[in-house]
C-alpha cells in the first residue's frame, strides 16, 4: 500500500510534444483516483510516466516512500491493465494470472495457488483453462484485472479500463470494478475520457487538459463547482450552459435578463463574466426573475427532455425539464436558477469566482 | 384434384429453368476442361517424378511404368547420392538456423527501437542481398572463402548462404512483428519480466507463426540453391544433393535416368516433411488475445 507523489513532473515525446508539462500531483493511500480529459490531454501519458513505461523528461515520481523517477517498471511495484488488456493469446487464463509470478521465479505450485485464489474472487474460476480468445470481453477484463491483483502490488493502473465493453456491460462492469477497490483498498488510478465514468467511479478526480491539471477535486466539487470554462464544458453529461454577460449595478445582465450573482461574490459594474449554469439547475417558473426566451427543440431524454430556448442576443439555453412538463415548441418560457447554482467566471482568466470547494455532506 | 394442378403446371417454368441450366453447364463444363488441362500441364512433372522412380526403362515421357525397384538400389549404390543428401542437411539446417536466429533477434530490434534511416537502411539491405548470393558476387566470395582456407568447408557455405538470405527475413519478419502490439511486452514489463524474459516469454511465442514462416522459407532457399554451394565445394564428397543433380551423367554425357528420378524424388522429401511438420506443430495461425 502506497501514495503516489508527483513534483513538477515533464514528459516530453521526442518529437517535442509536451505531454505532460511539470505537473504536481499527490494520490493518497487507498484512493480510487481518476485522470480524466479529452483525447490528446496527456493522461495517459501520465499513467505510463507513472508505470516507468515512458521516461519521464525531469521532475520526480514517487510511489510509497521511494523515488522511482528512473526505475524500471518492473522495480516500481505497480501493477497495469491495458486498453486493449494485453492478454498473452498463447497462454491460458490461470497462465497469464500467474504471470507476475511466474516472471519471479516462483513454484509452479505457487503459480497455480495464485491464479486460483485471484480467479475464484473474480468469477472466473470456471475458464481457467481456457486461452484469450475463447472469454468474452467483460471476462478478458475481468482477467487483465486478476492478473494485475496476482502481482501483489502498491498501485494498480488503469488505462480505460471500460471503454473496451459494449454500454450495458459496462455499467456492471463500473460496479463491479468499484466494488473490487474498495474491497482491495489498493490506490488506484485510472485512466478515462468519460466524465459519467469519473464521476461514478473516482473518489477524487483530476481533470487535465494540454499537460497540466486544470481542476482537482471530488466528483462533487468538479461537478457542482468547475473551476473554470474548460472543466465547465467537459463535465456533465449535457453541456453547462455558458452565456458571456456583463455586471451592473450588482447584478449580472446575461441573455436578457438580470440575475443576482452567488452570495459572498460582489464584482465591480461593467466587469465581464461568464455565467455557467448547467441545464439540470434551471426550472421553469412563472417568477420574473429569469432568463425569458423563445422554446425551439425540445429533446427527449427518458425521465427528462432537455429543451433548447433562444433569449435575446442569440444567446442558446439548455433547460432540462421533468416528464411530463415539456413546454411545446415555439412557446415563451422562463427559466430560473435554482438557490446557490449560477457560477460566475472571469471574462478574461475564464476561471471561477469565489471558492471551488464544496462542503462535504 | 387439387393436387393434379401443381403438377400439370410444372413443366412450364422447367422449360426456362431449363434453358438456363443448360448454360450453366456448358460454362461449368467448360471451366472444369479448363482447369483440368492447366492443372494436367502442372501435373505431369508430378506424376513423372511419381512414376519414373519404379519405371524399368526410365524417359523423359509419361507413361505407365514397368514396376520395378532396380533404380532404387542403383541409386543407393551410386557412391555420392546418399552421402550427397546428408550434406545437403548439414548446409540447410546450418543457413536456416543462422537465419532464423538472427532474423528473428534483428527484427524484433528494428522493429522496436527507433533508429535514424532505419527503412532505408532495412531496403539497402534487401537490395544487396541479391548481390550477396548473386552472380555478382561469385569471384570475390570465392576468392575470400579460398584465401579464409573455408572452401569445401559445410559449415562456412551454409554462412555465406545466410547471408544472402538474411536481409529478405528481416525484412519479412520485421513487418510481422510490426503487427504484434507492443502492449504485449509492455504489459510483461511491468509484471518485473527483464528483457531476456519479454523475448522468451512473450515476443518469441506471439510471433511463432511468423518465425516458423521464415525457418521454413530459409530453409526452401538453401535446400535449392545451386550456384554457391558449386562455387564453395569443389570437392564432390562435400557437395550436396543440388550440385551433384548436375553430374549425374553417362560417359556420354546425356542424362542419368536410372538414378535421377529416384535421386529427385528422394531430394524433394525433406521439404514437404518440414512443412507439413512446421505447418501442423507450430501453425501458421494466430490466436487473438488483443481486444481490437
Amino acid at each position: 500500500m502506497a501514495g503516489i507523489e508527483l513534483t513538477e513532473l515533464s514528459t516530453v515525446y521526442p518529437n517535442g510534444v509536451r505531454a505532460v508539462d511539470s505537473l504536481d500531483l499527490s494520490v493518497r493511500d487507498g484512493e480510487f483516483f481518476a485522470l480524466l480529459g479529452p483525447s490528446g490531454c496527456g493522461k495517459t501519458t501520465l499513467l505510463r510516466t507513472i508505470a516507468g513505461l515512458e521516461q519521464a523528461t525531469s521532475g520526480t515520481v514517487s510511489i510509497g516512500d521511494a523515488d522511482v523517477t528512473r526505475a524500471e517498471p518492473g522495480r516500481r511495484r505497480v501493477a497495469m491493465v491495458f486498453q486493449d488488456y494485453a492478454l498473452f493469446p498463447h497462454m491460458t487464463v490461470a497462465q497469464n494470472i500467474a504471470y507476475p509470478l511466474r516472471v519471479r521465479h516462483a513454484s509452479r505450485a505457487a503459480q497455480r495457488e495464485a491464479a486460483a485464489r485471484t480467479s475464484a474472487g473474480l468469477g472466473l474460476a470456471g475458464l481457467l483453462e481456457r486461452r484469450p480468445a475463447q472469454l468474452s470481453g467483460g471476462q478478458q477484463q475481468r482477467v487483465a484485472l486478476a492478473r494485475a491483483i496476482a502481482m501483489e502490488a502498491d498501485v494498480l493502473l488503469l488505462d480505460e479500463p471500460l471503454s473496451n465493453l459494449d454500454a450495458r456491460l459496462r455499467l456492471e462492469a463500473r460496479t463491479f470494478l468499484k466494488r473490487l477497490q474498495r474491497d482491495l483498498g489498493l490506490t488506484t488510478v485510472f485512466v478515462t475520457h468519460d466524465q459519467a465514468e469519473a464521476l461514478a467511479l473516482a473518489d477524487r478526480i483530476a481533470v487535465m487538459s494540454q499537460g497540466r491539471i486544470r481542476q482537482l477535486g471530488s466528483p462533487k466539487e468538479v461537478f457542482q463547482r468547475p473551476g473554470d470554462t474548460f472543466v465547465a464544458n467537459f463535465i456533465g453529461s449535457t453541456p453547462m450552459n455558458l452565456l458571456s454577460g456583463t455586471v451592473s449595478g450588482g447584478l449580472v445582465e446575461v441573455a436578457g435578463a438580470r440575475l443576482k450573482p452567488p452570495p459572498g461574490v460582489s464584482l465591480a459594474d461593467g466587469a465581464a463574466v461568464t455565467a455557467g449554469i448547467r441545464p439540470e439547475y434551471l426550472h421553469v417558473s412563472a417568477a420574473a426573475d429569469g432568463i425569458t426566451g423563445t422554446v425551439s427543440i425540445v429533446e427527449n431524454l427518458g425521465v427528462t427532455s432537455l429543451v433548447t430556448v433562444e433569449c435575446p442576443g442569440e444567446a442558446l439555453v439548455g433547460v432540462t425539464v421533468p416528464e411530463g412538463e415539456e413546454p411545446s415548441v415555439g412557446s415563451t418560457i422562463t427559466a430560473a436558477p435554482d438557490p446557490g447554482r449560477l457560477l460566475l467566471y472571469d471574462g478574461e482568466t475564464d476561471e471561477l469566482v469565489g471558492e471551488a470547494k464544496v462542503a462535504e455532506s | 384434384m387439387t393436387s393434379h394442378e401443381p403438377r400439370d403446371r410444372q413443366p412450364q417454368p422447367r422449360v426456362s429453368t431449363r434453358v438456363n441450366s443448360g448454360k450453366a453447364v456448358l460454362r461449368r463444363t467448360g471451366y472444369v476442361a479448363f482447369m483440368a488441362a492447366v492443372l494436367a500441364f502442372f501435373a505431369v512433372p508430378m506424376l513423372w517424378l511419381a512414376s519414373a522412380p519404379f519405371d524399368s526403362d526410365p524417359g523423359l515421357g509419361l507413361h505407365w511404368p514397368d514396376w520395378t525397384l532396380s533404380n532404387w538400389t542403383a541409386t543407393f549404390e551410386h557412391p555420392y547420392a546418399l552421402g550427397s543428401l546428408v550434406n545437403s542437411v548439414v548446409l540447410c539446417v546450418v543457413a536456416t538456423a543462422v537465419t532464423t536466429v538472427l532474423a528473428t533477434l534483428a527484427a524484433y530490434a528494428l522493429s522496436r527501437v527507433r533508429i535514424p534511416g532505419r527503412d532505408a537502411l532495412l531496403y539497402l539491405l534487401l537490395l544487396l542481398s541479391s548481390v550477396v548470393t548473386g552472380t555478382a558476387a561469385m569471384v570475390p566470395i570465392f576468392v575470400m572463402m579460398f584465401q579464409l582456407g573455408l572452401i569445401n568447408s559445410q559449415y562456412a557455405t551454409g554462412l555465406v548462404l545466410a547471408g544472402g538470405i538474411l536481409p529478405a527475413a528481416i525484412f519479412i519478419l520485421k513487418d510481422f512483428i510490426d503487427s504484434v502490439p507492443r502492449s504485449y511486452e509492455e504489459s510483461a514489463r511491468v509484471f518485473g519480466a527483464s528483457p531476456a524474459q519479454v523475448l522468451l516469454h512473450v515476443v518469441l511465442p506471439v510471433a511463432r507463426p511468423g518465425i516458423a514462416t521464415i525457418l521454413v522459407w530459409a530453409f526452401v532457399q538453401a535446400w535449392g540453391n545451386f550456384l554457391l554451394p558449386f562455387l564453395l565445394l569443389r570437392d564432390i564428397d562435400a557437395q550436396p544433393a543440388a550440385v551433384l543433380l548436375n553430374t549425374m551423367k553417362d560417359e556420354g554425357g546425356s542424362a542419368n535416368l536410372t538414378v535421377i528420378p529416384v535421386f529427385s524424388l528422394l531430394y524433394a522429401v525433406p521439404v514437404v516433411v518440414l512443412y507439413l511438420f512446421v505447418s501442423k506443430r507450430y501453425g501458421f495461425r494466430f490466436h487473438g488475445g488483443i481486444k481490437a
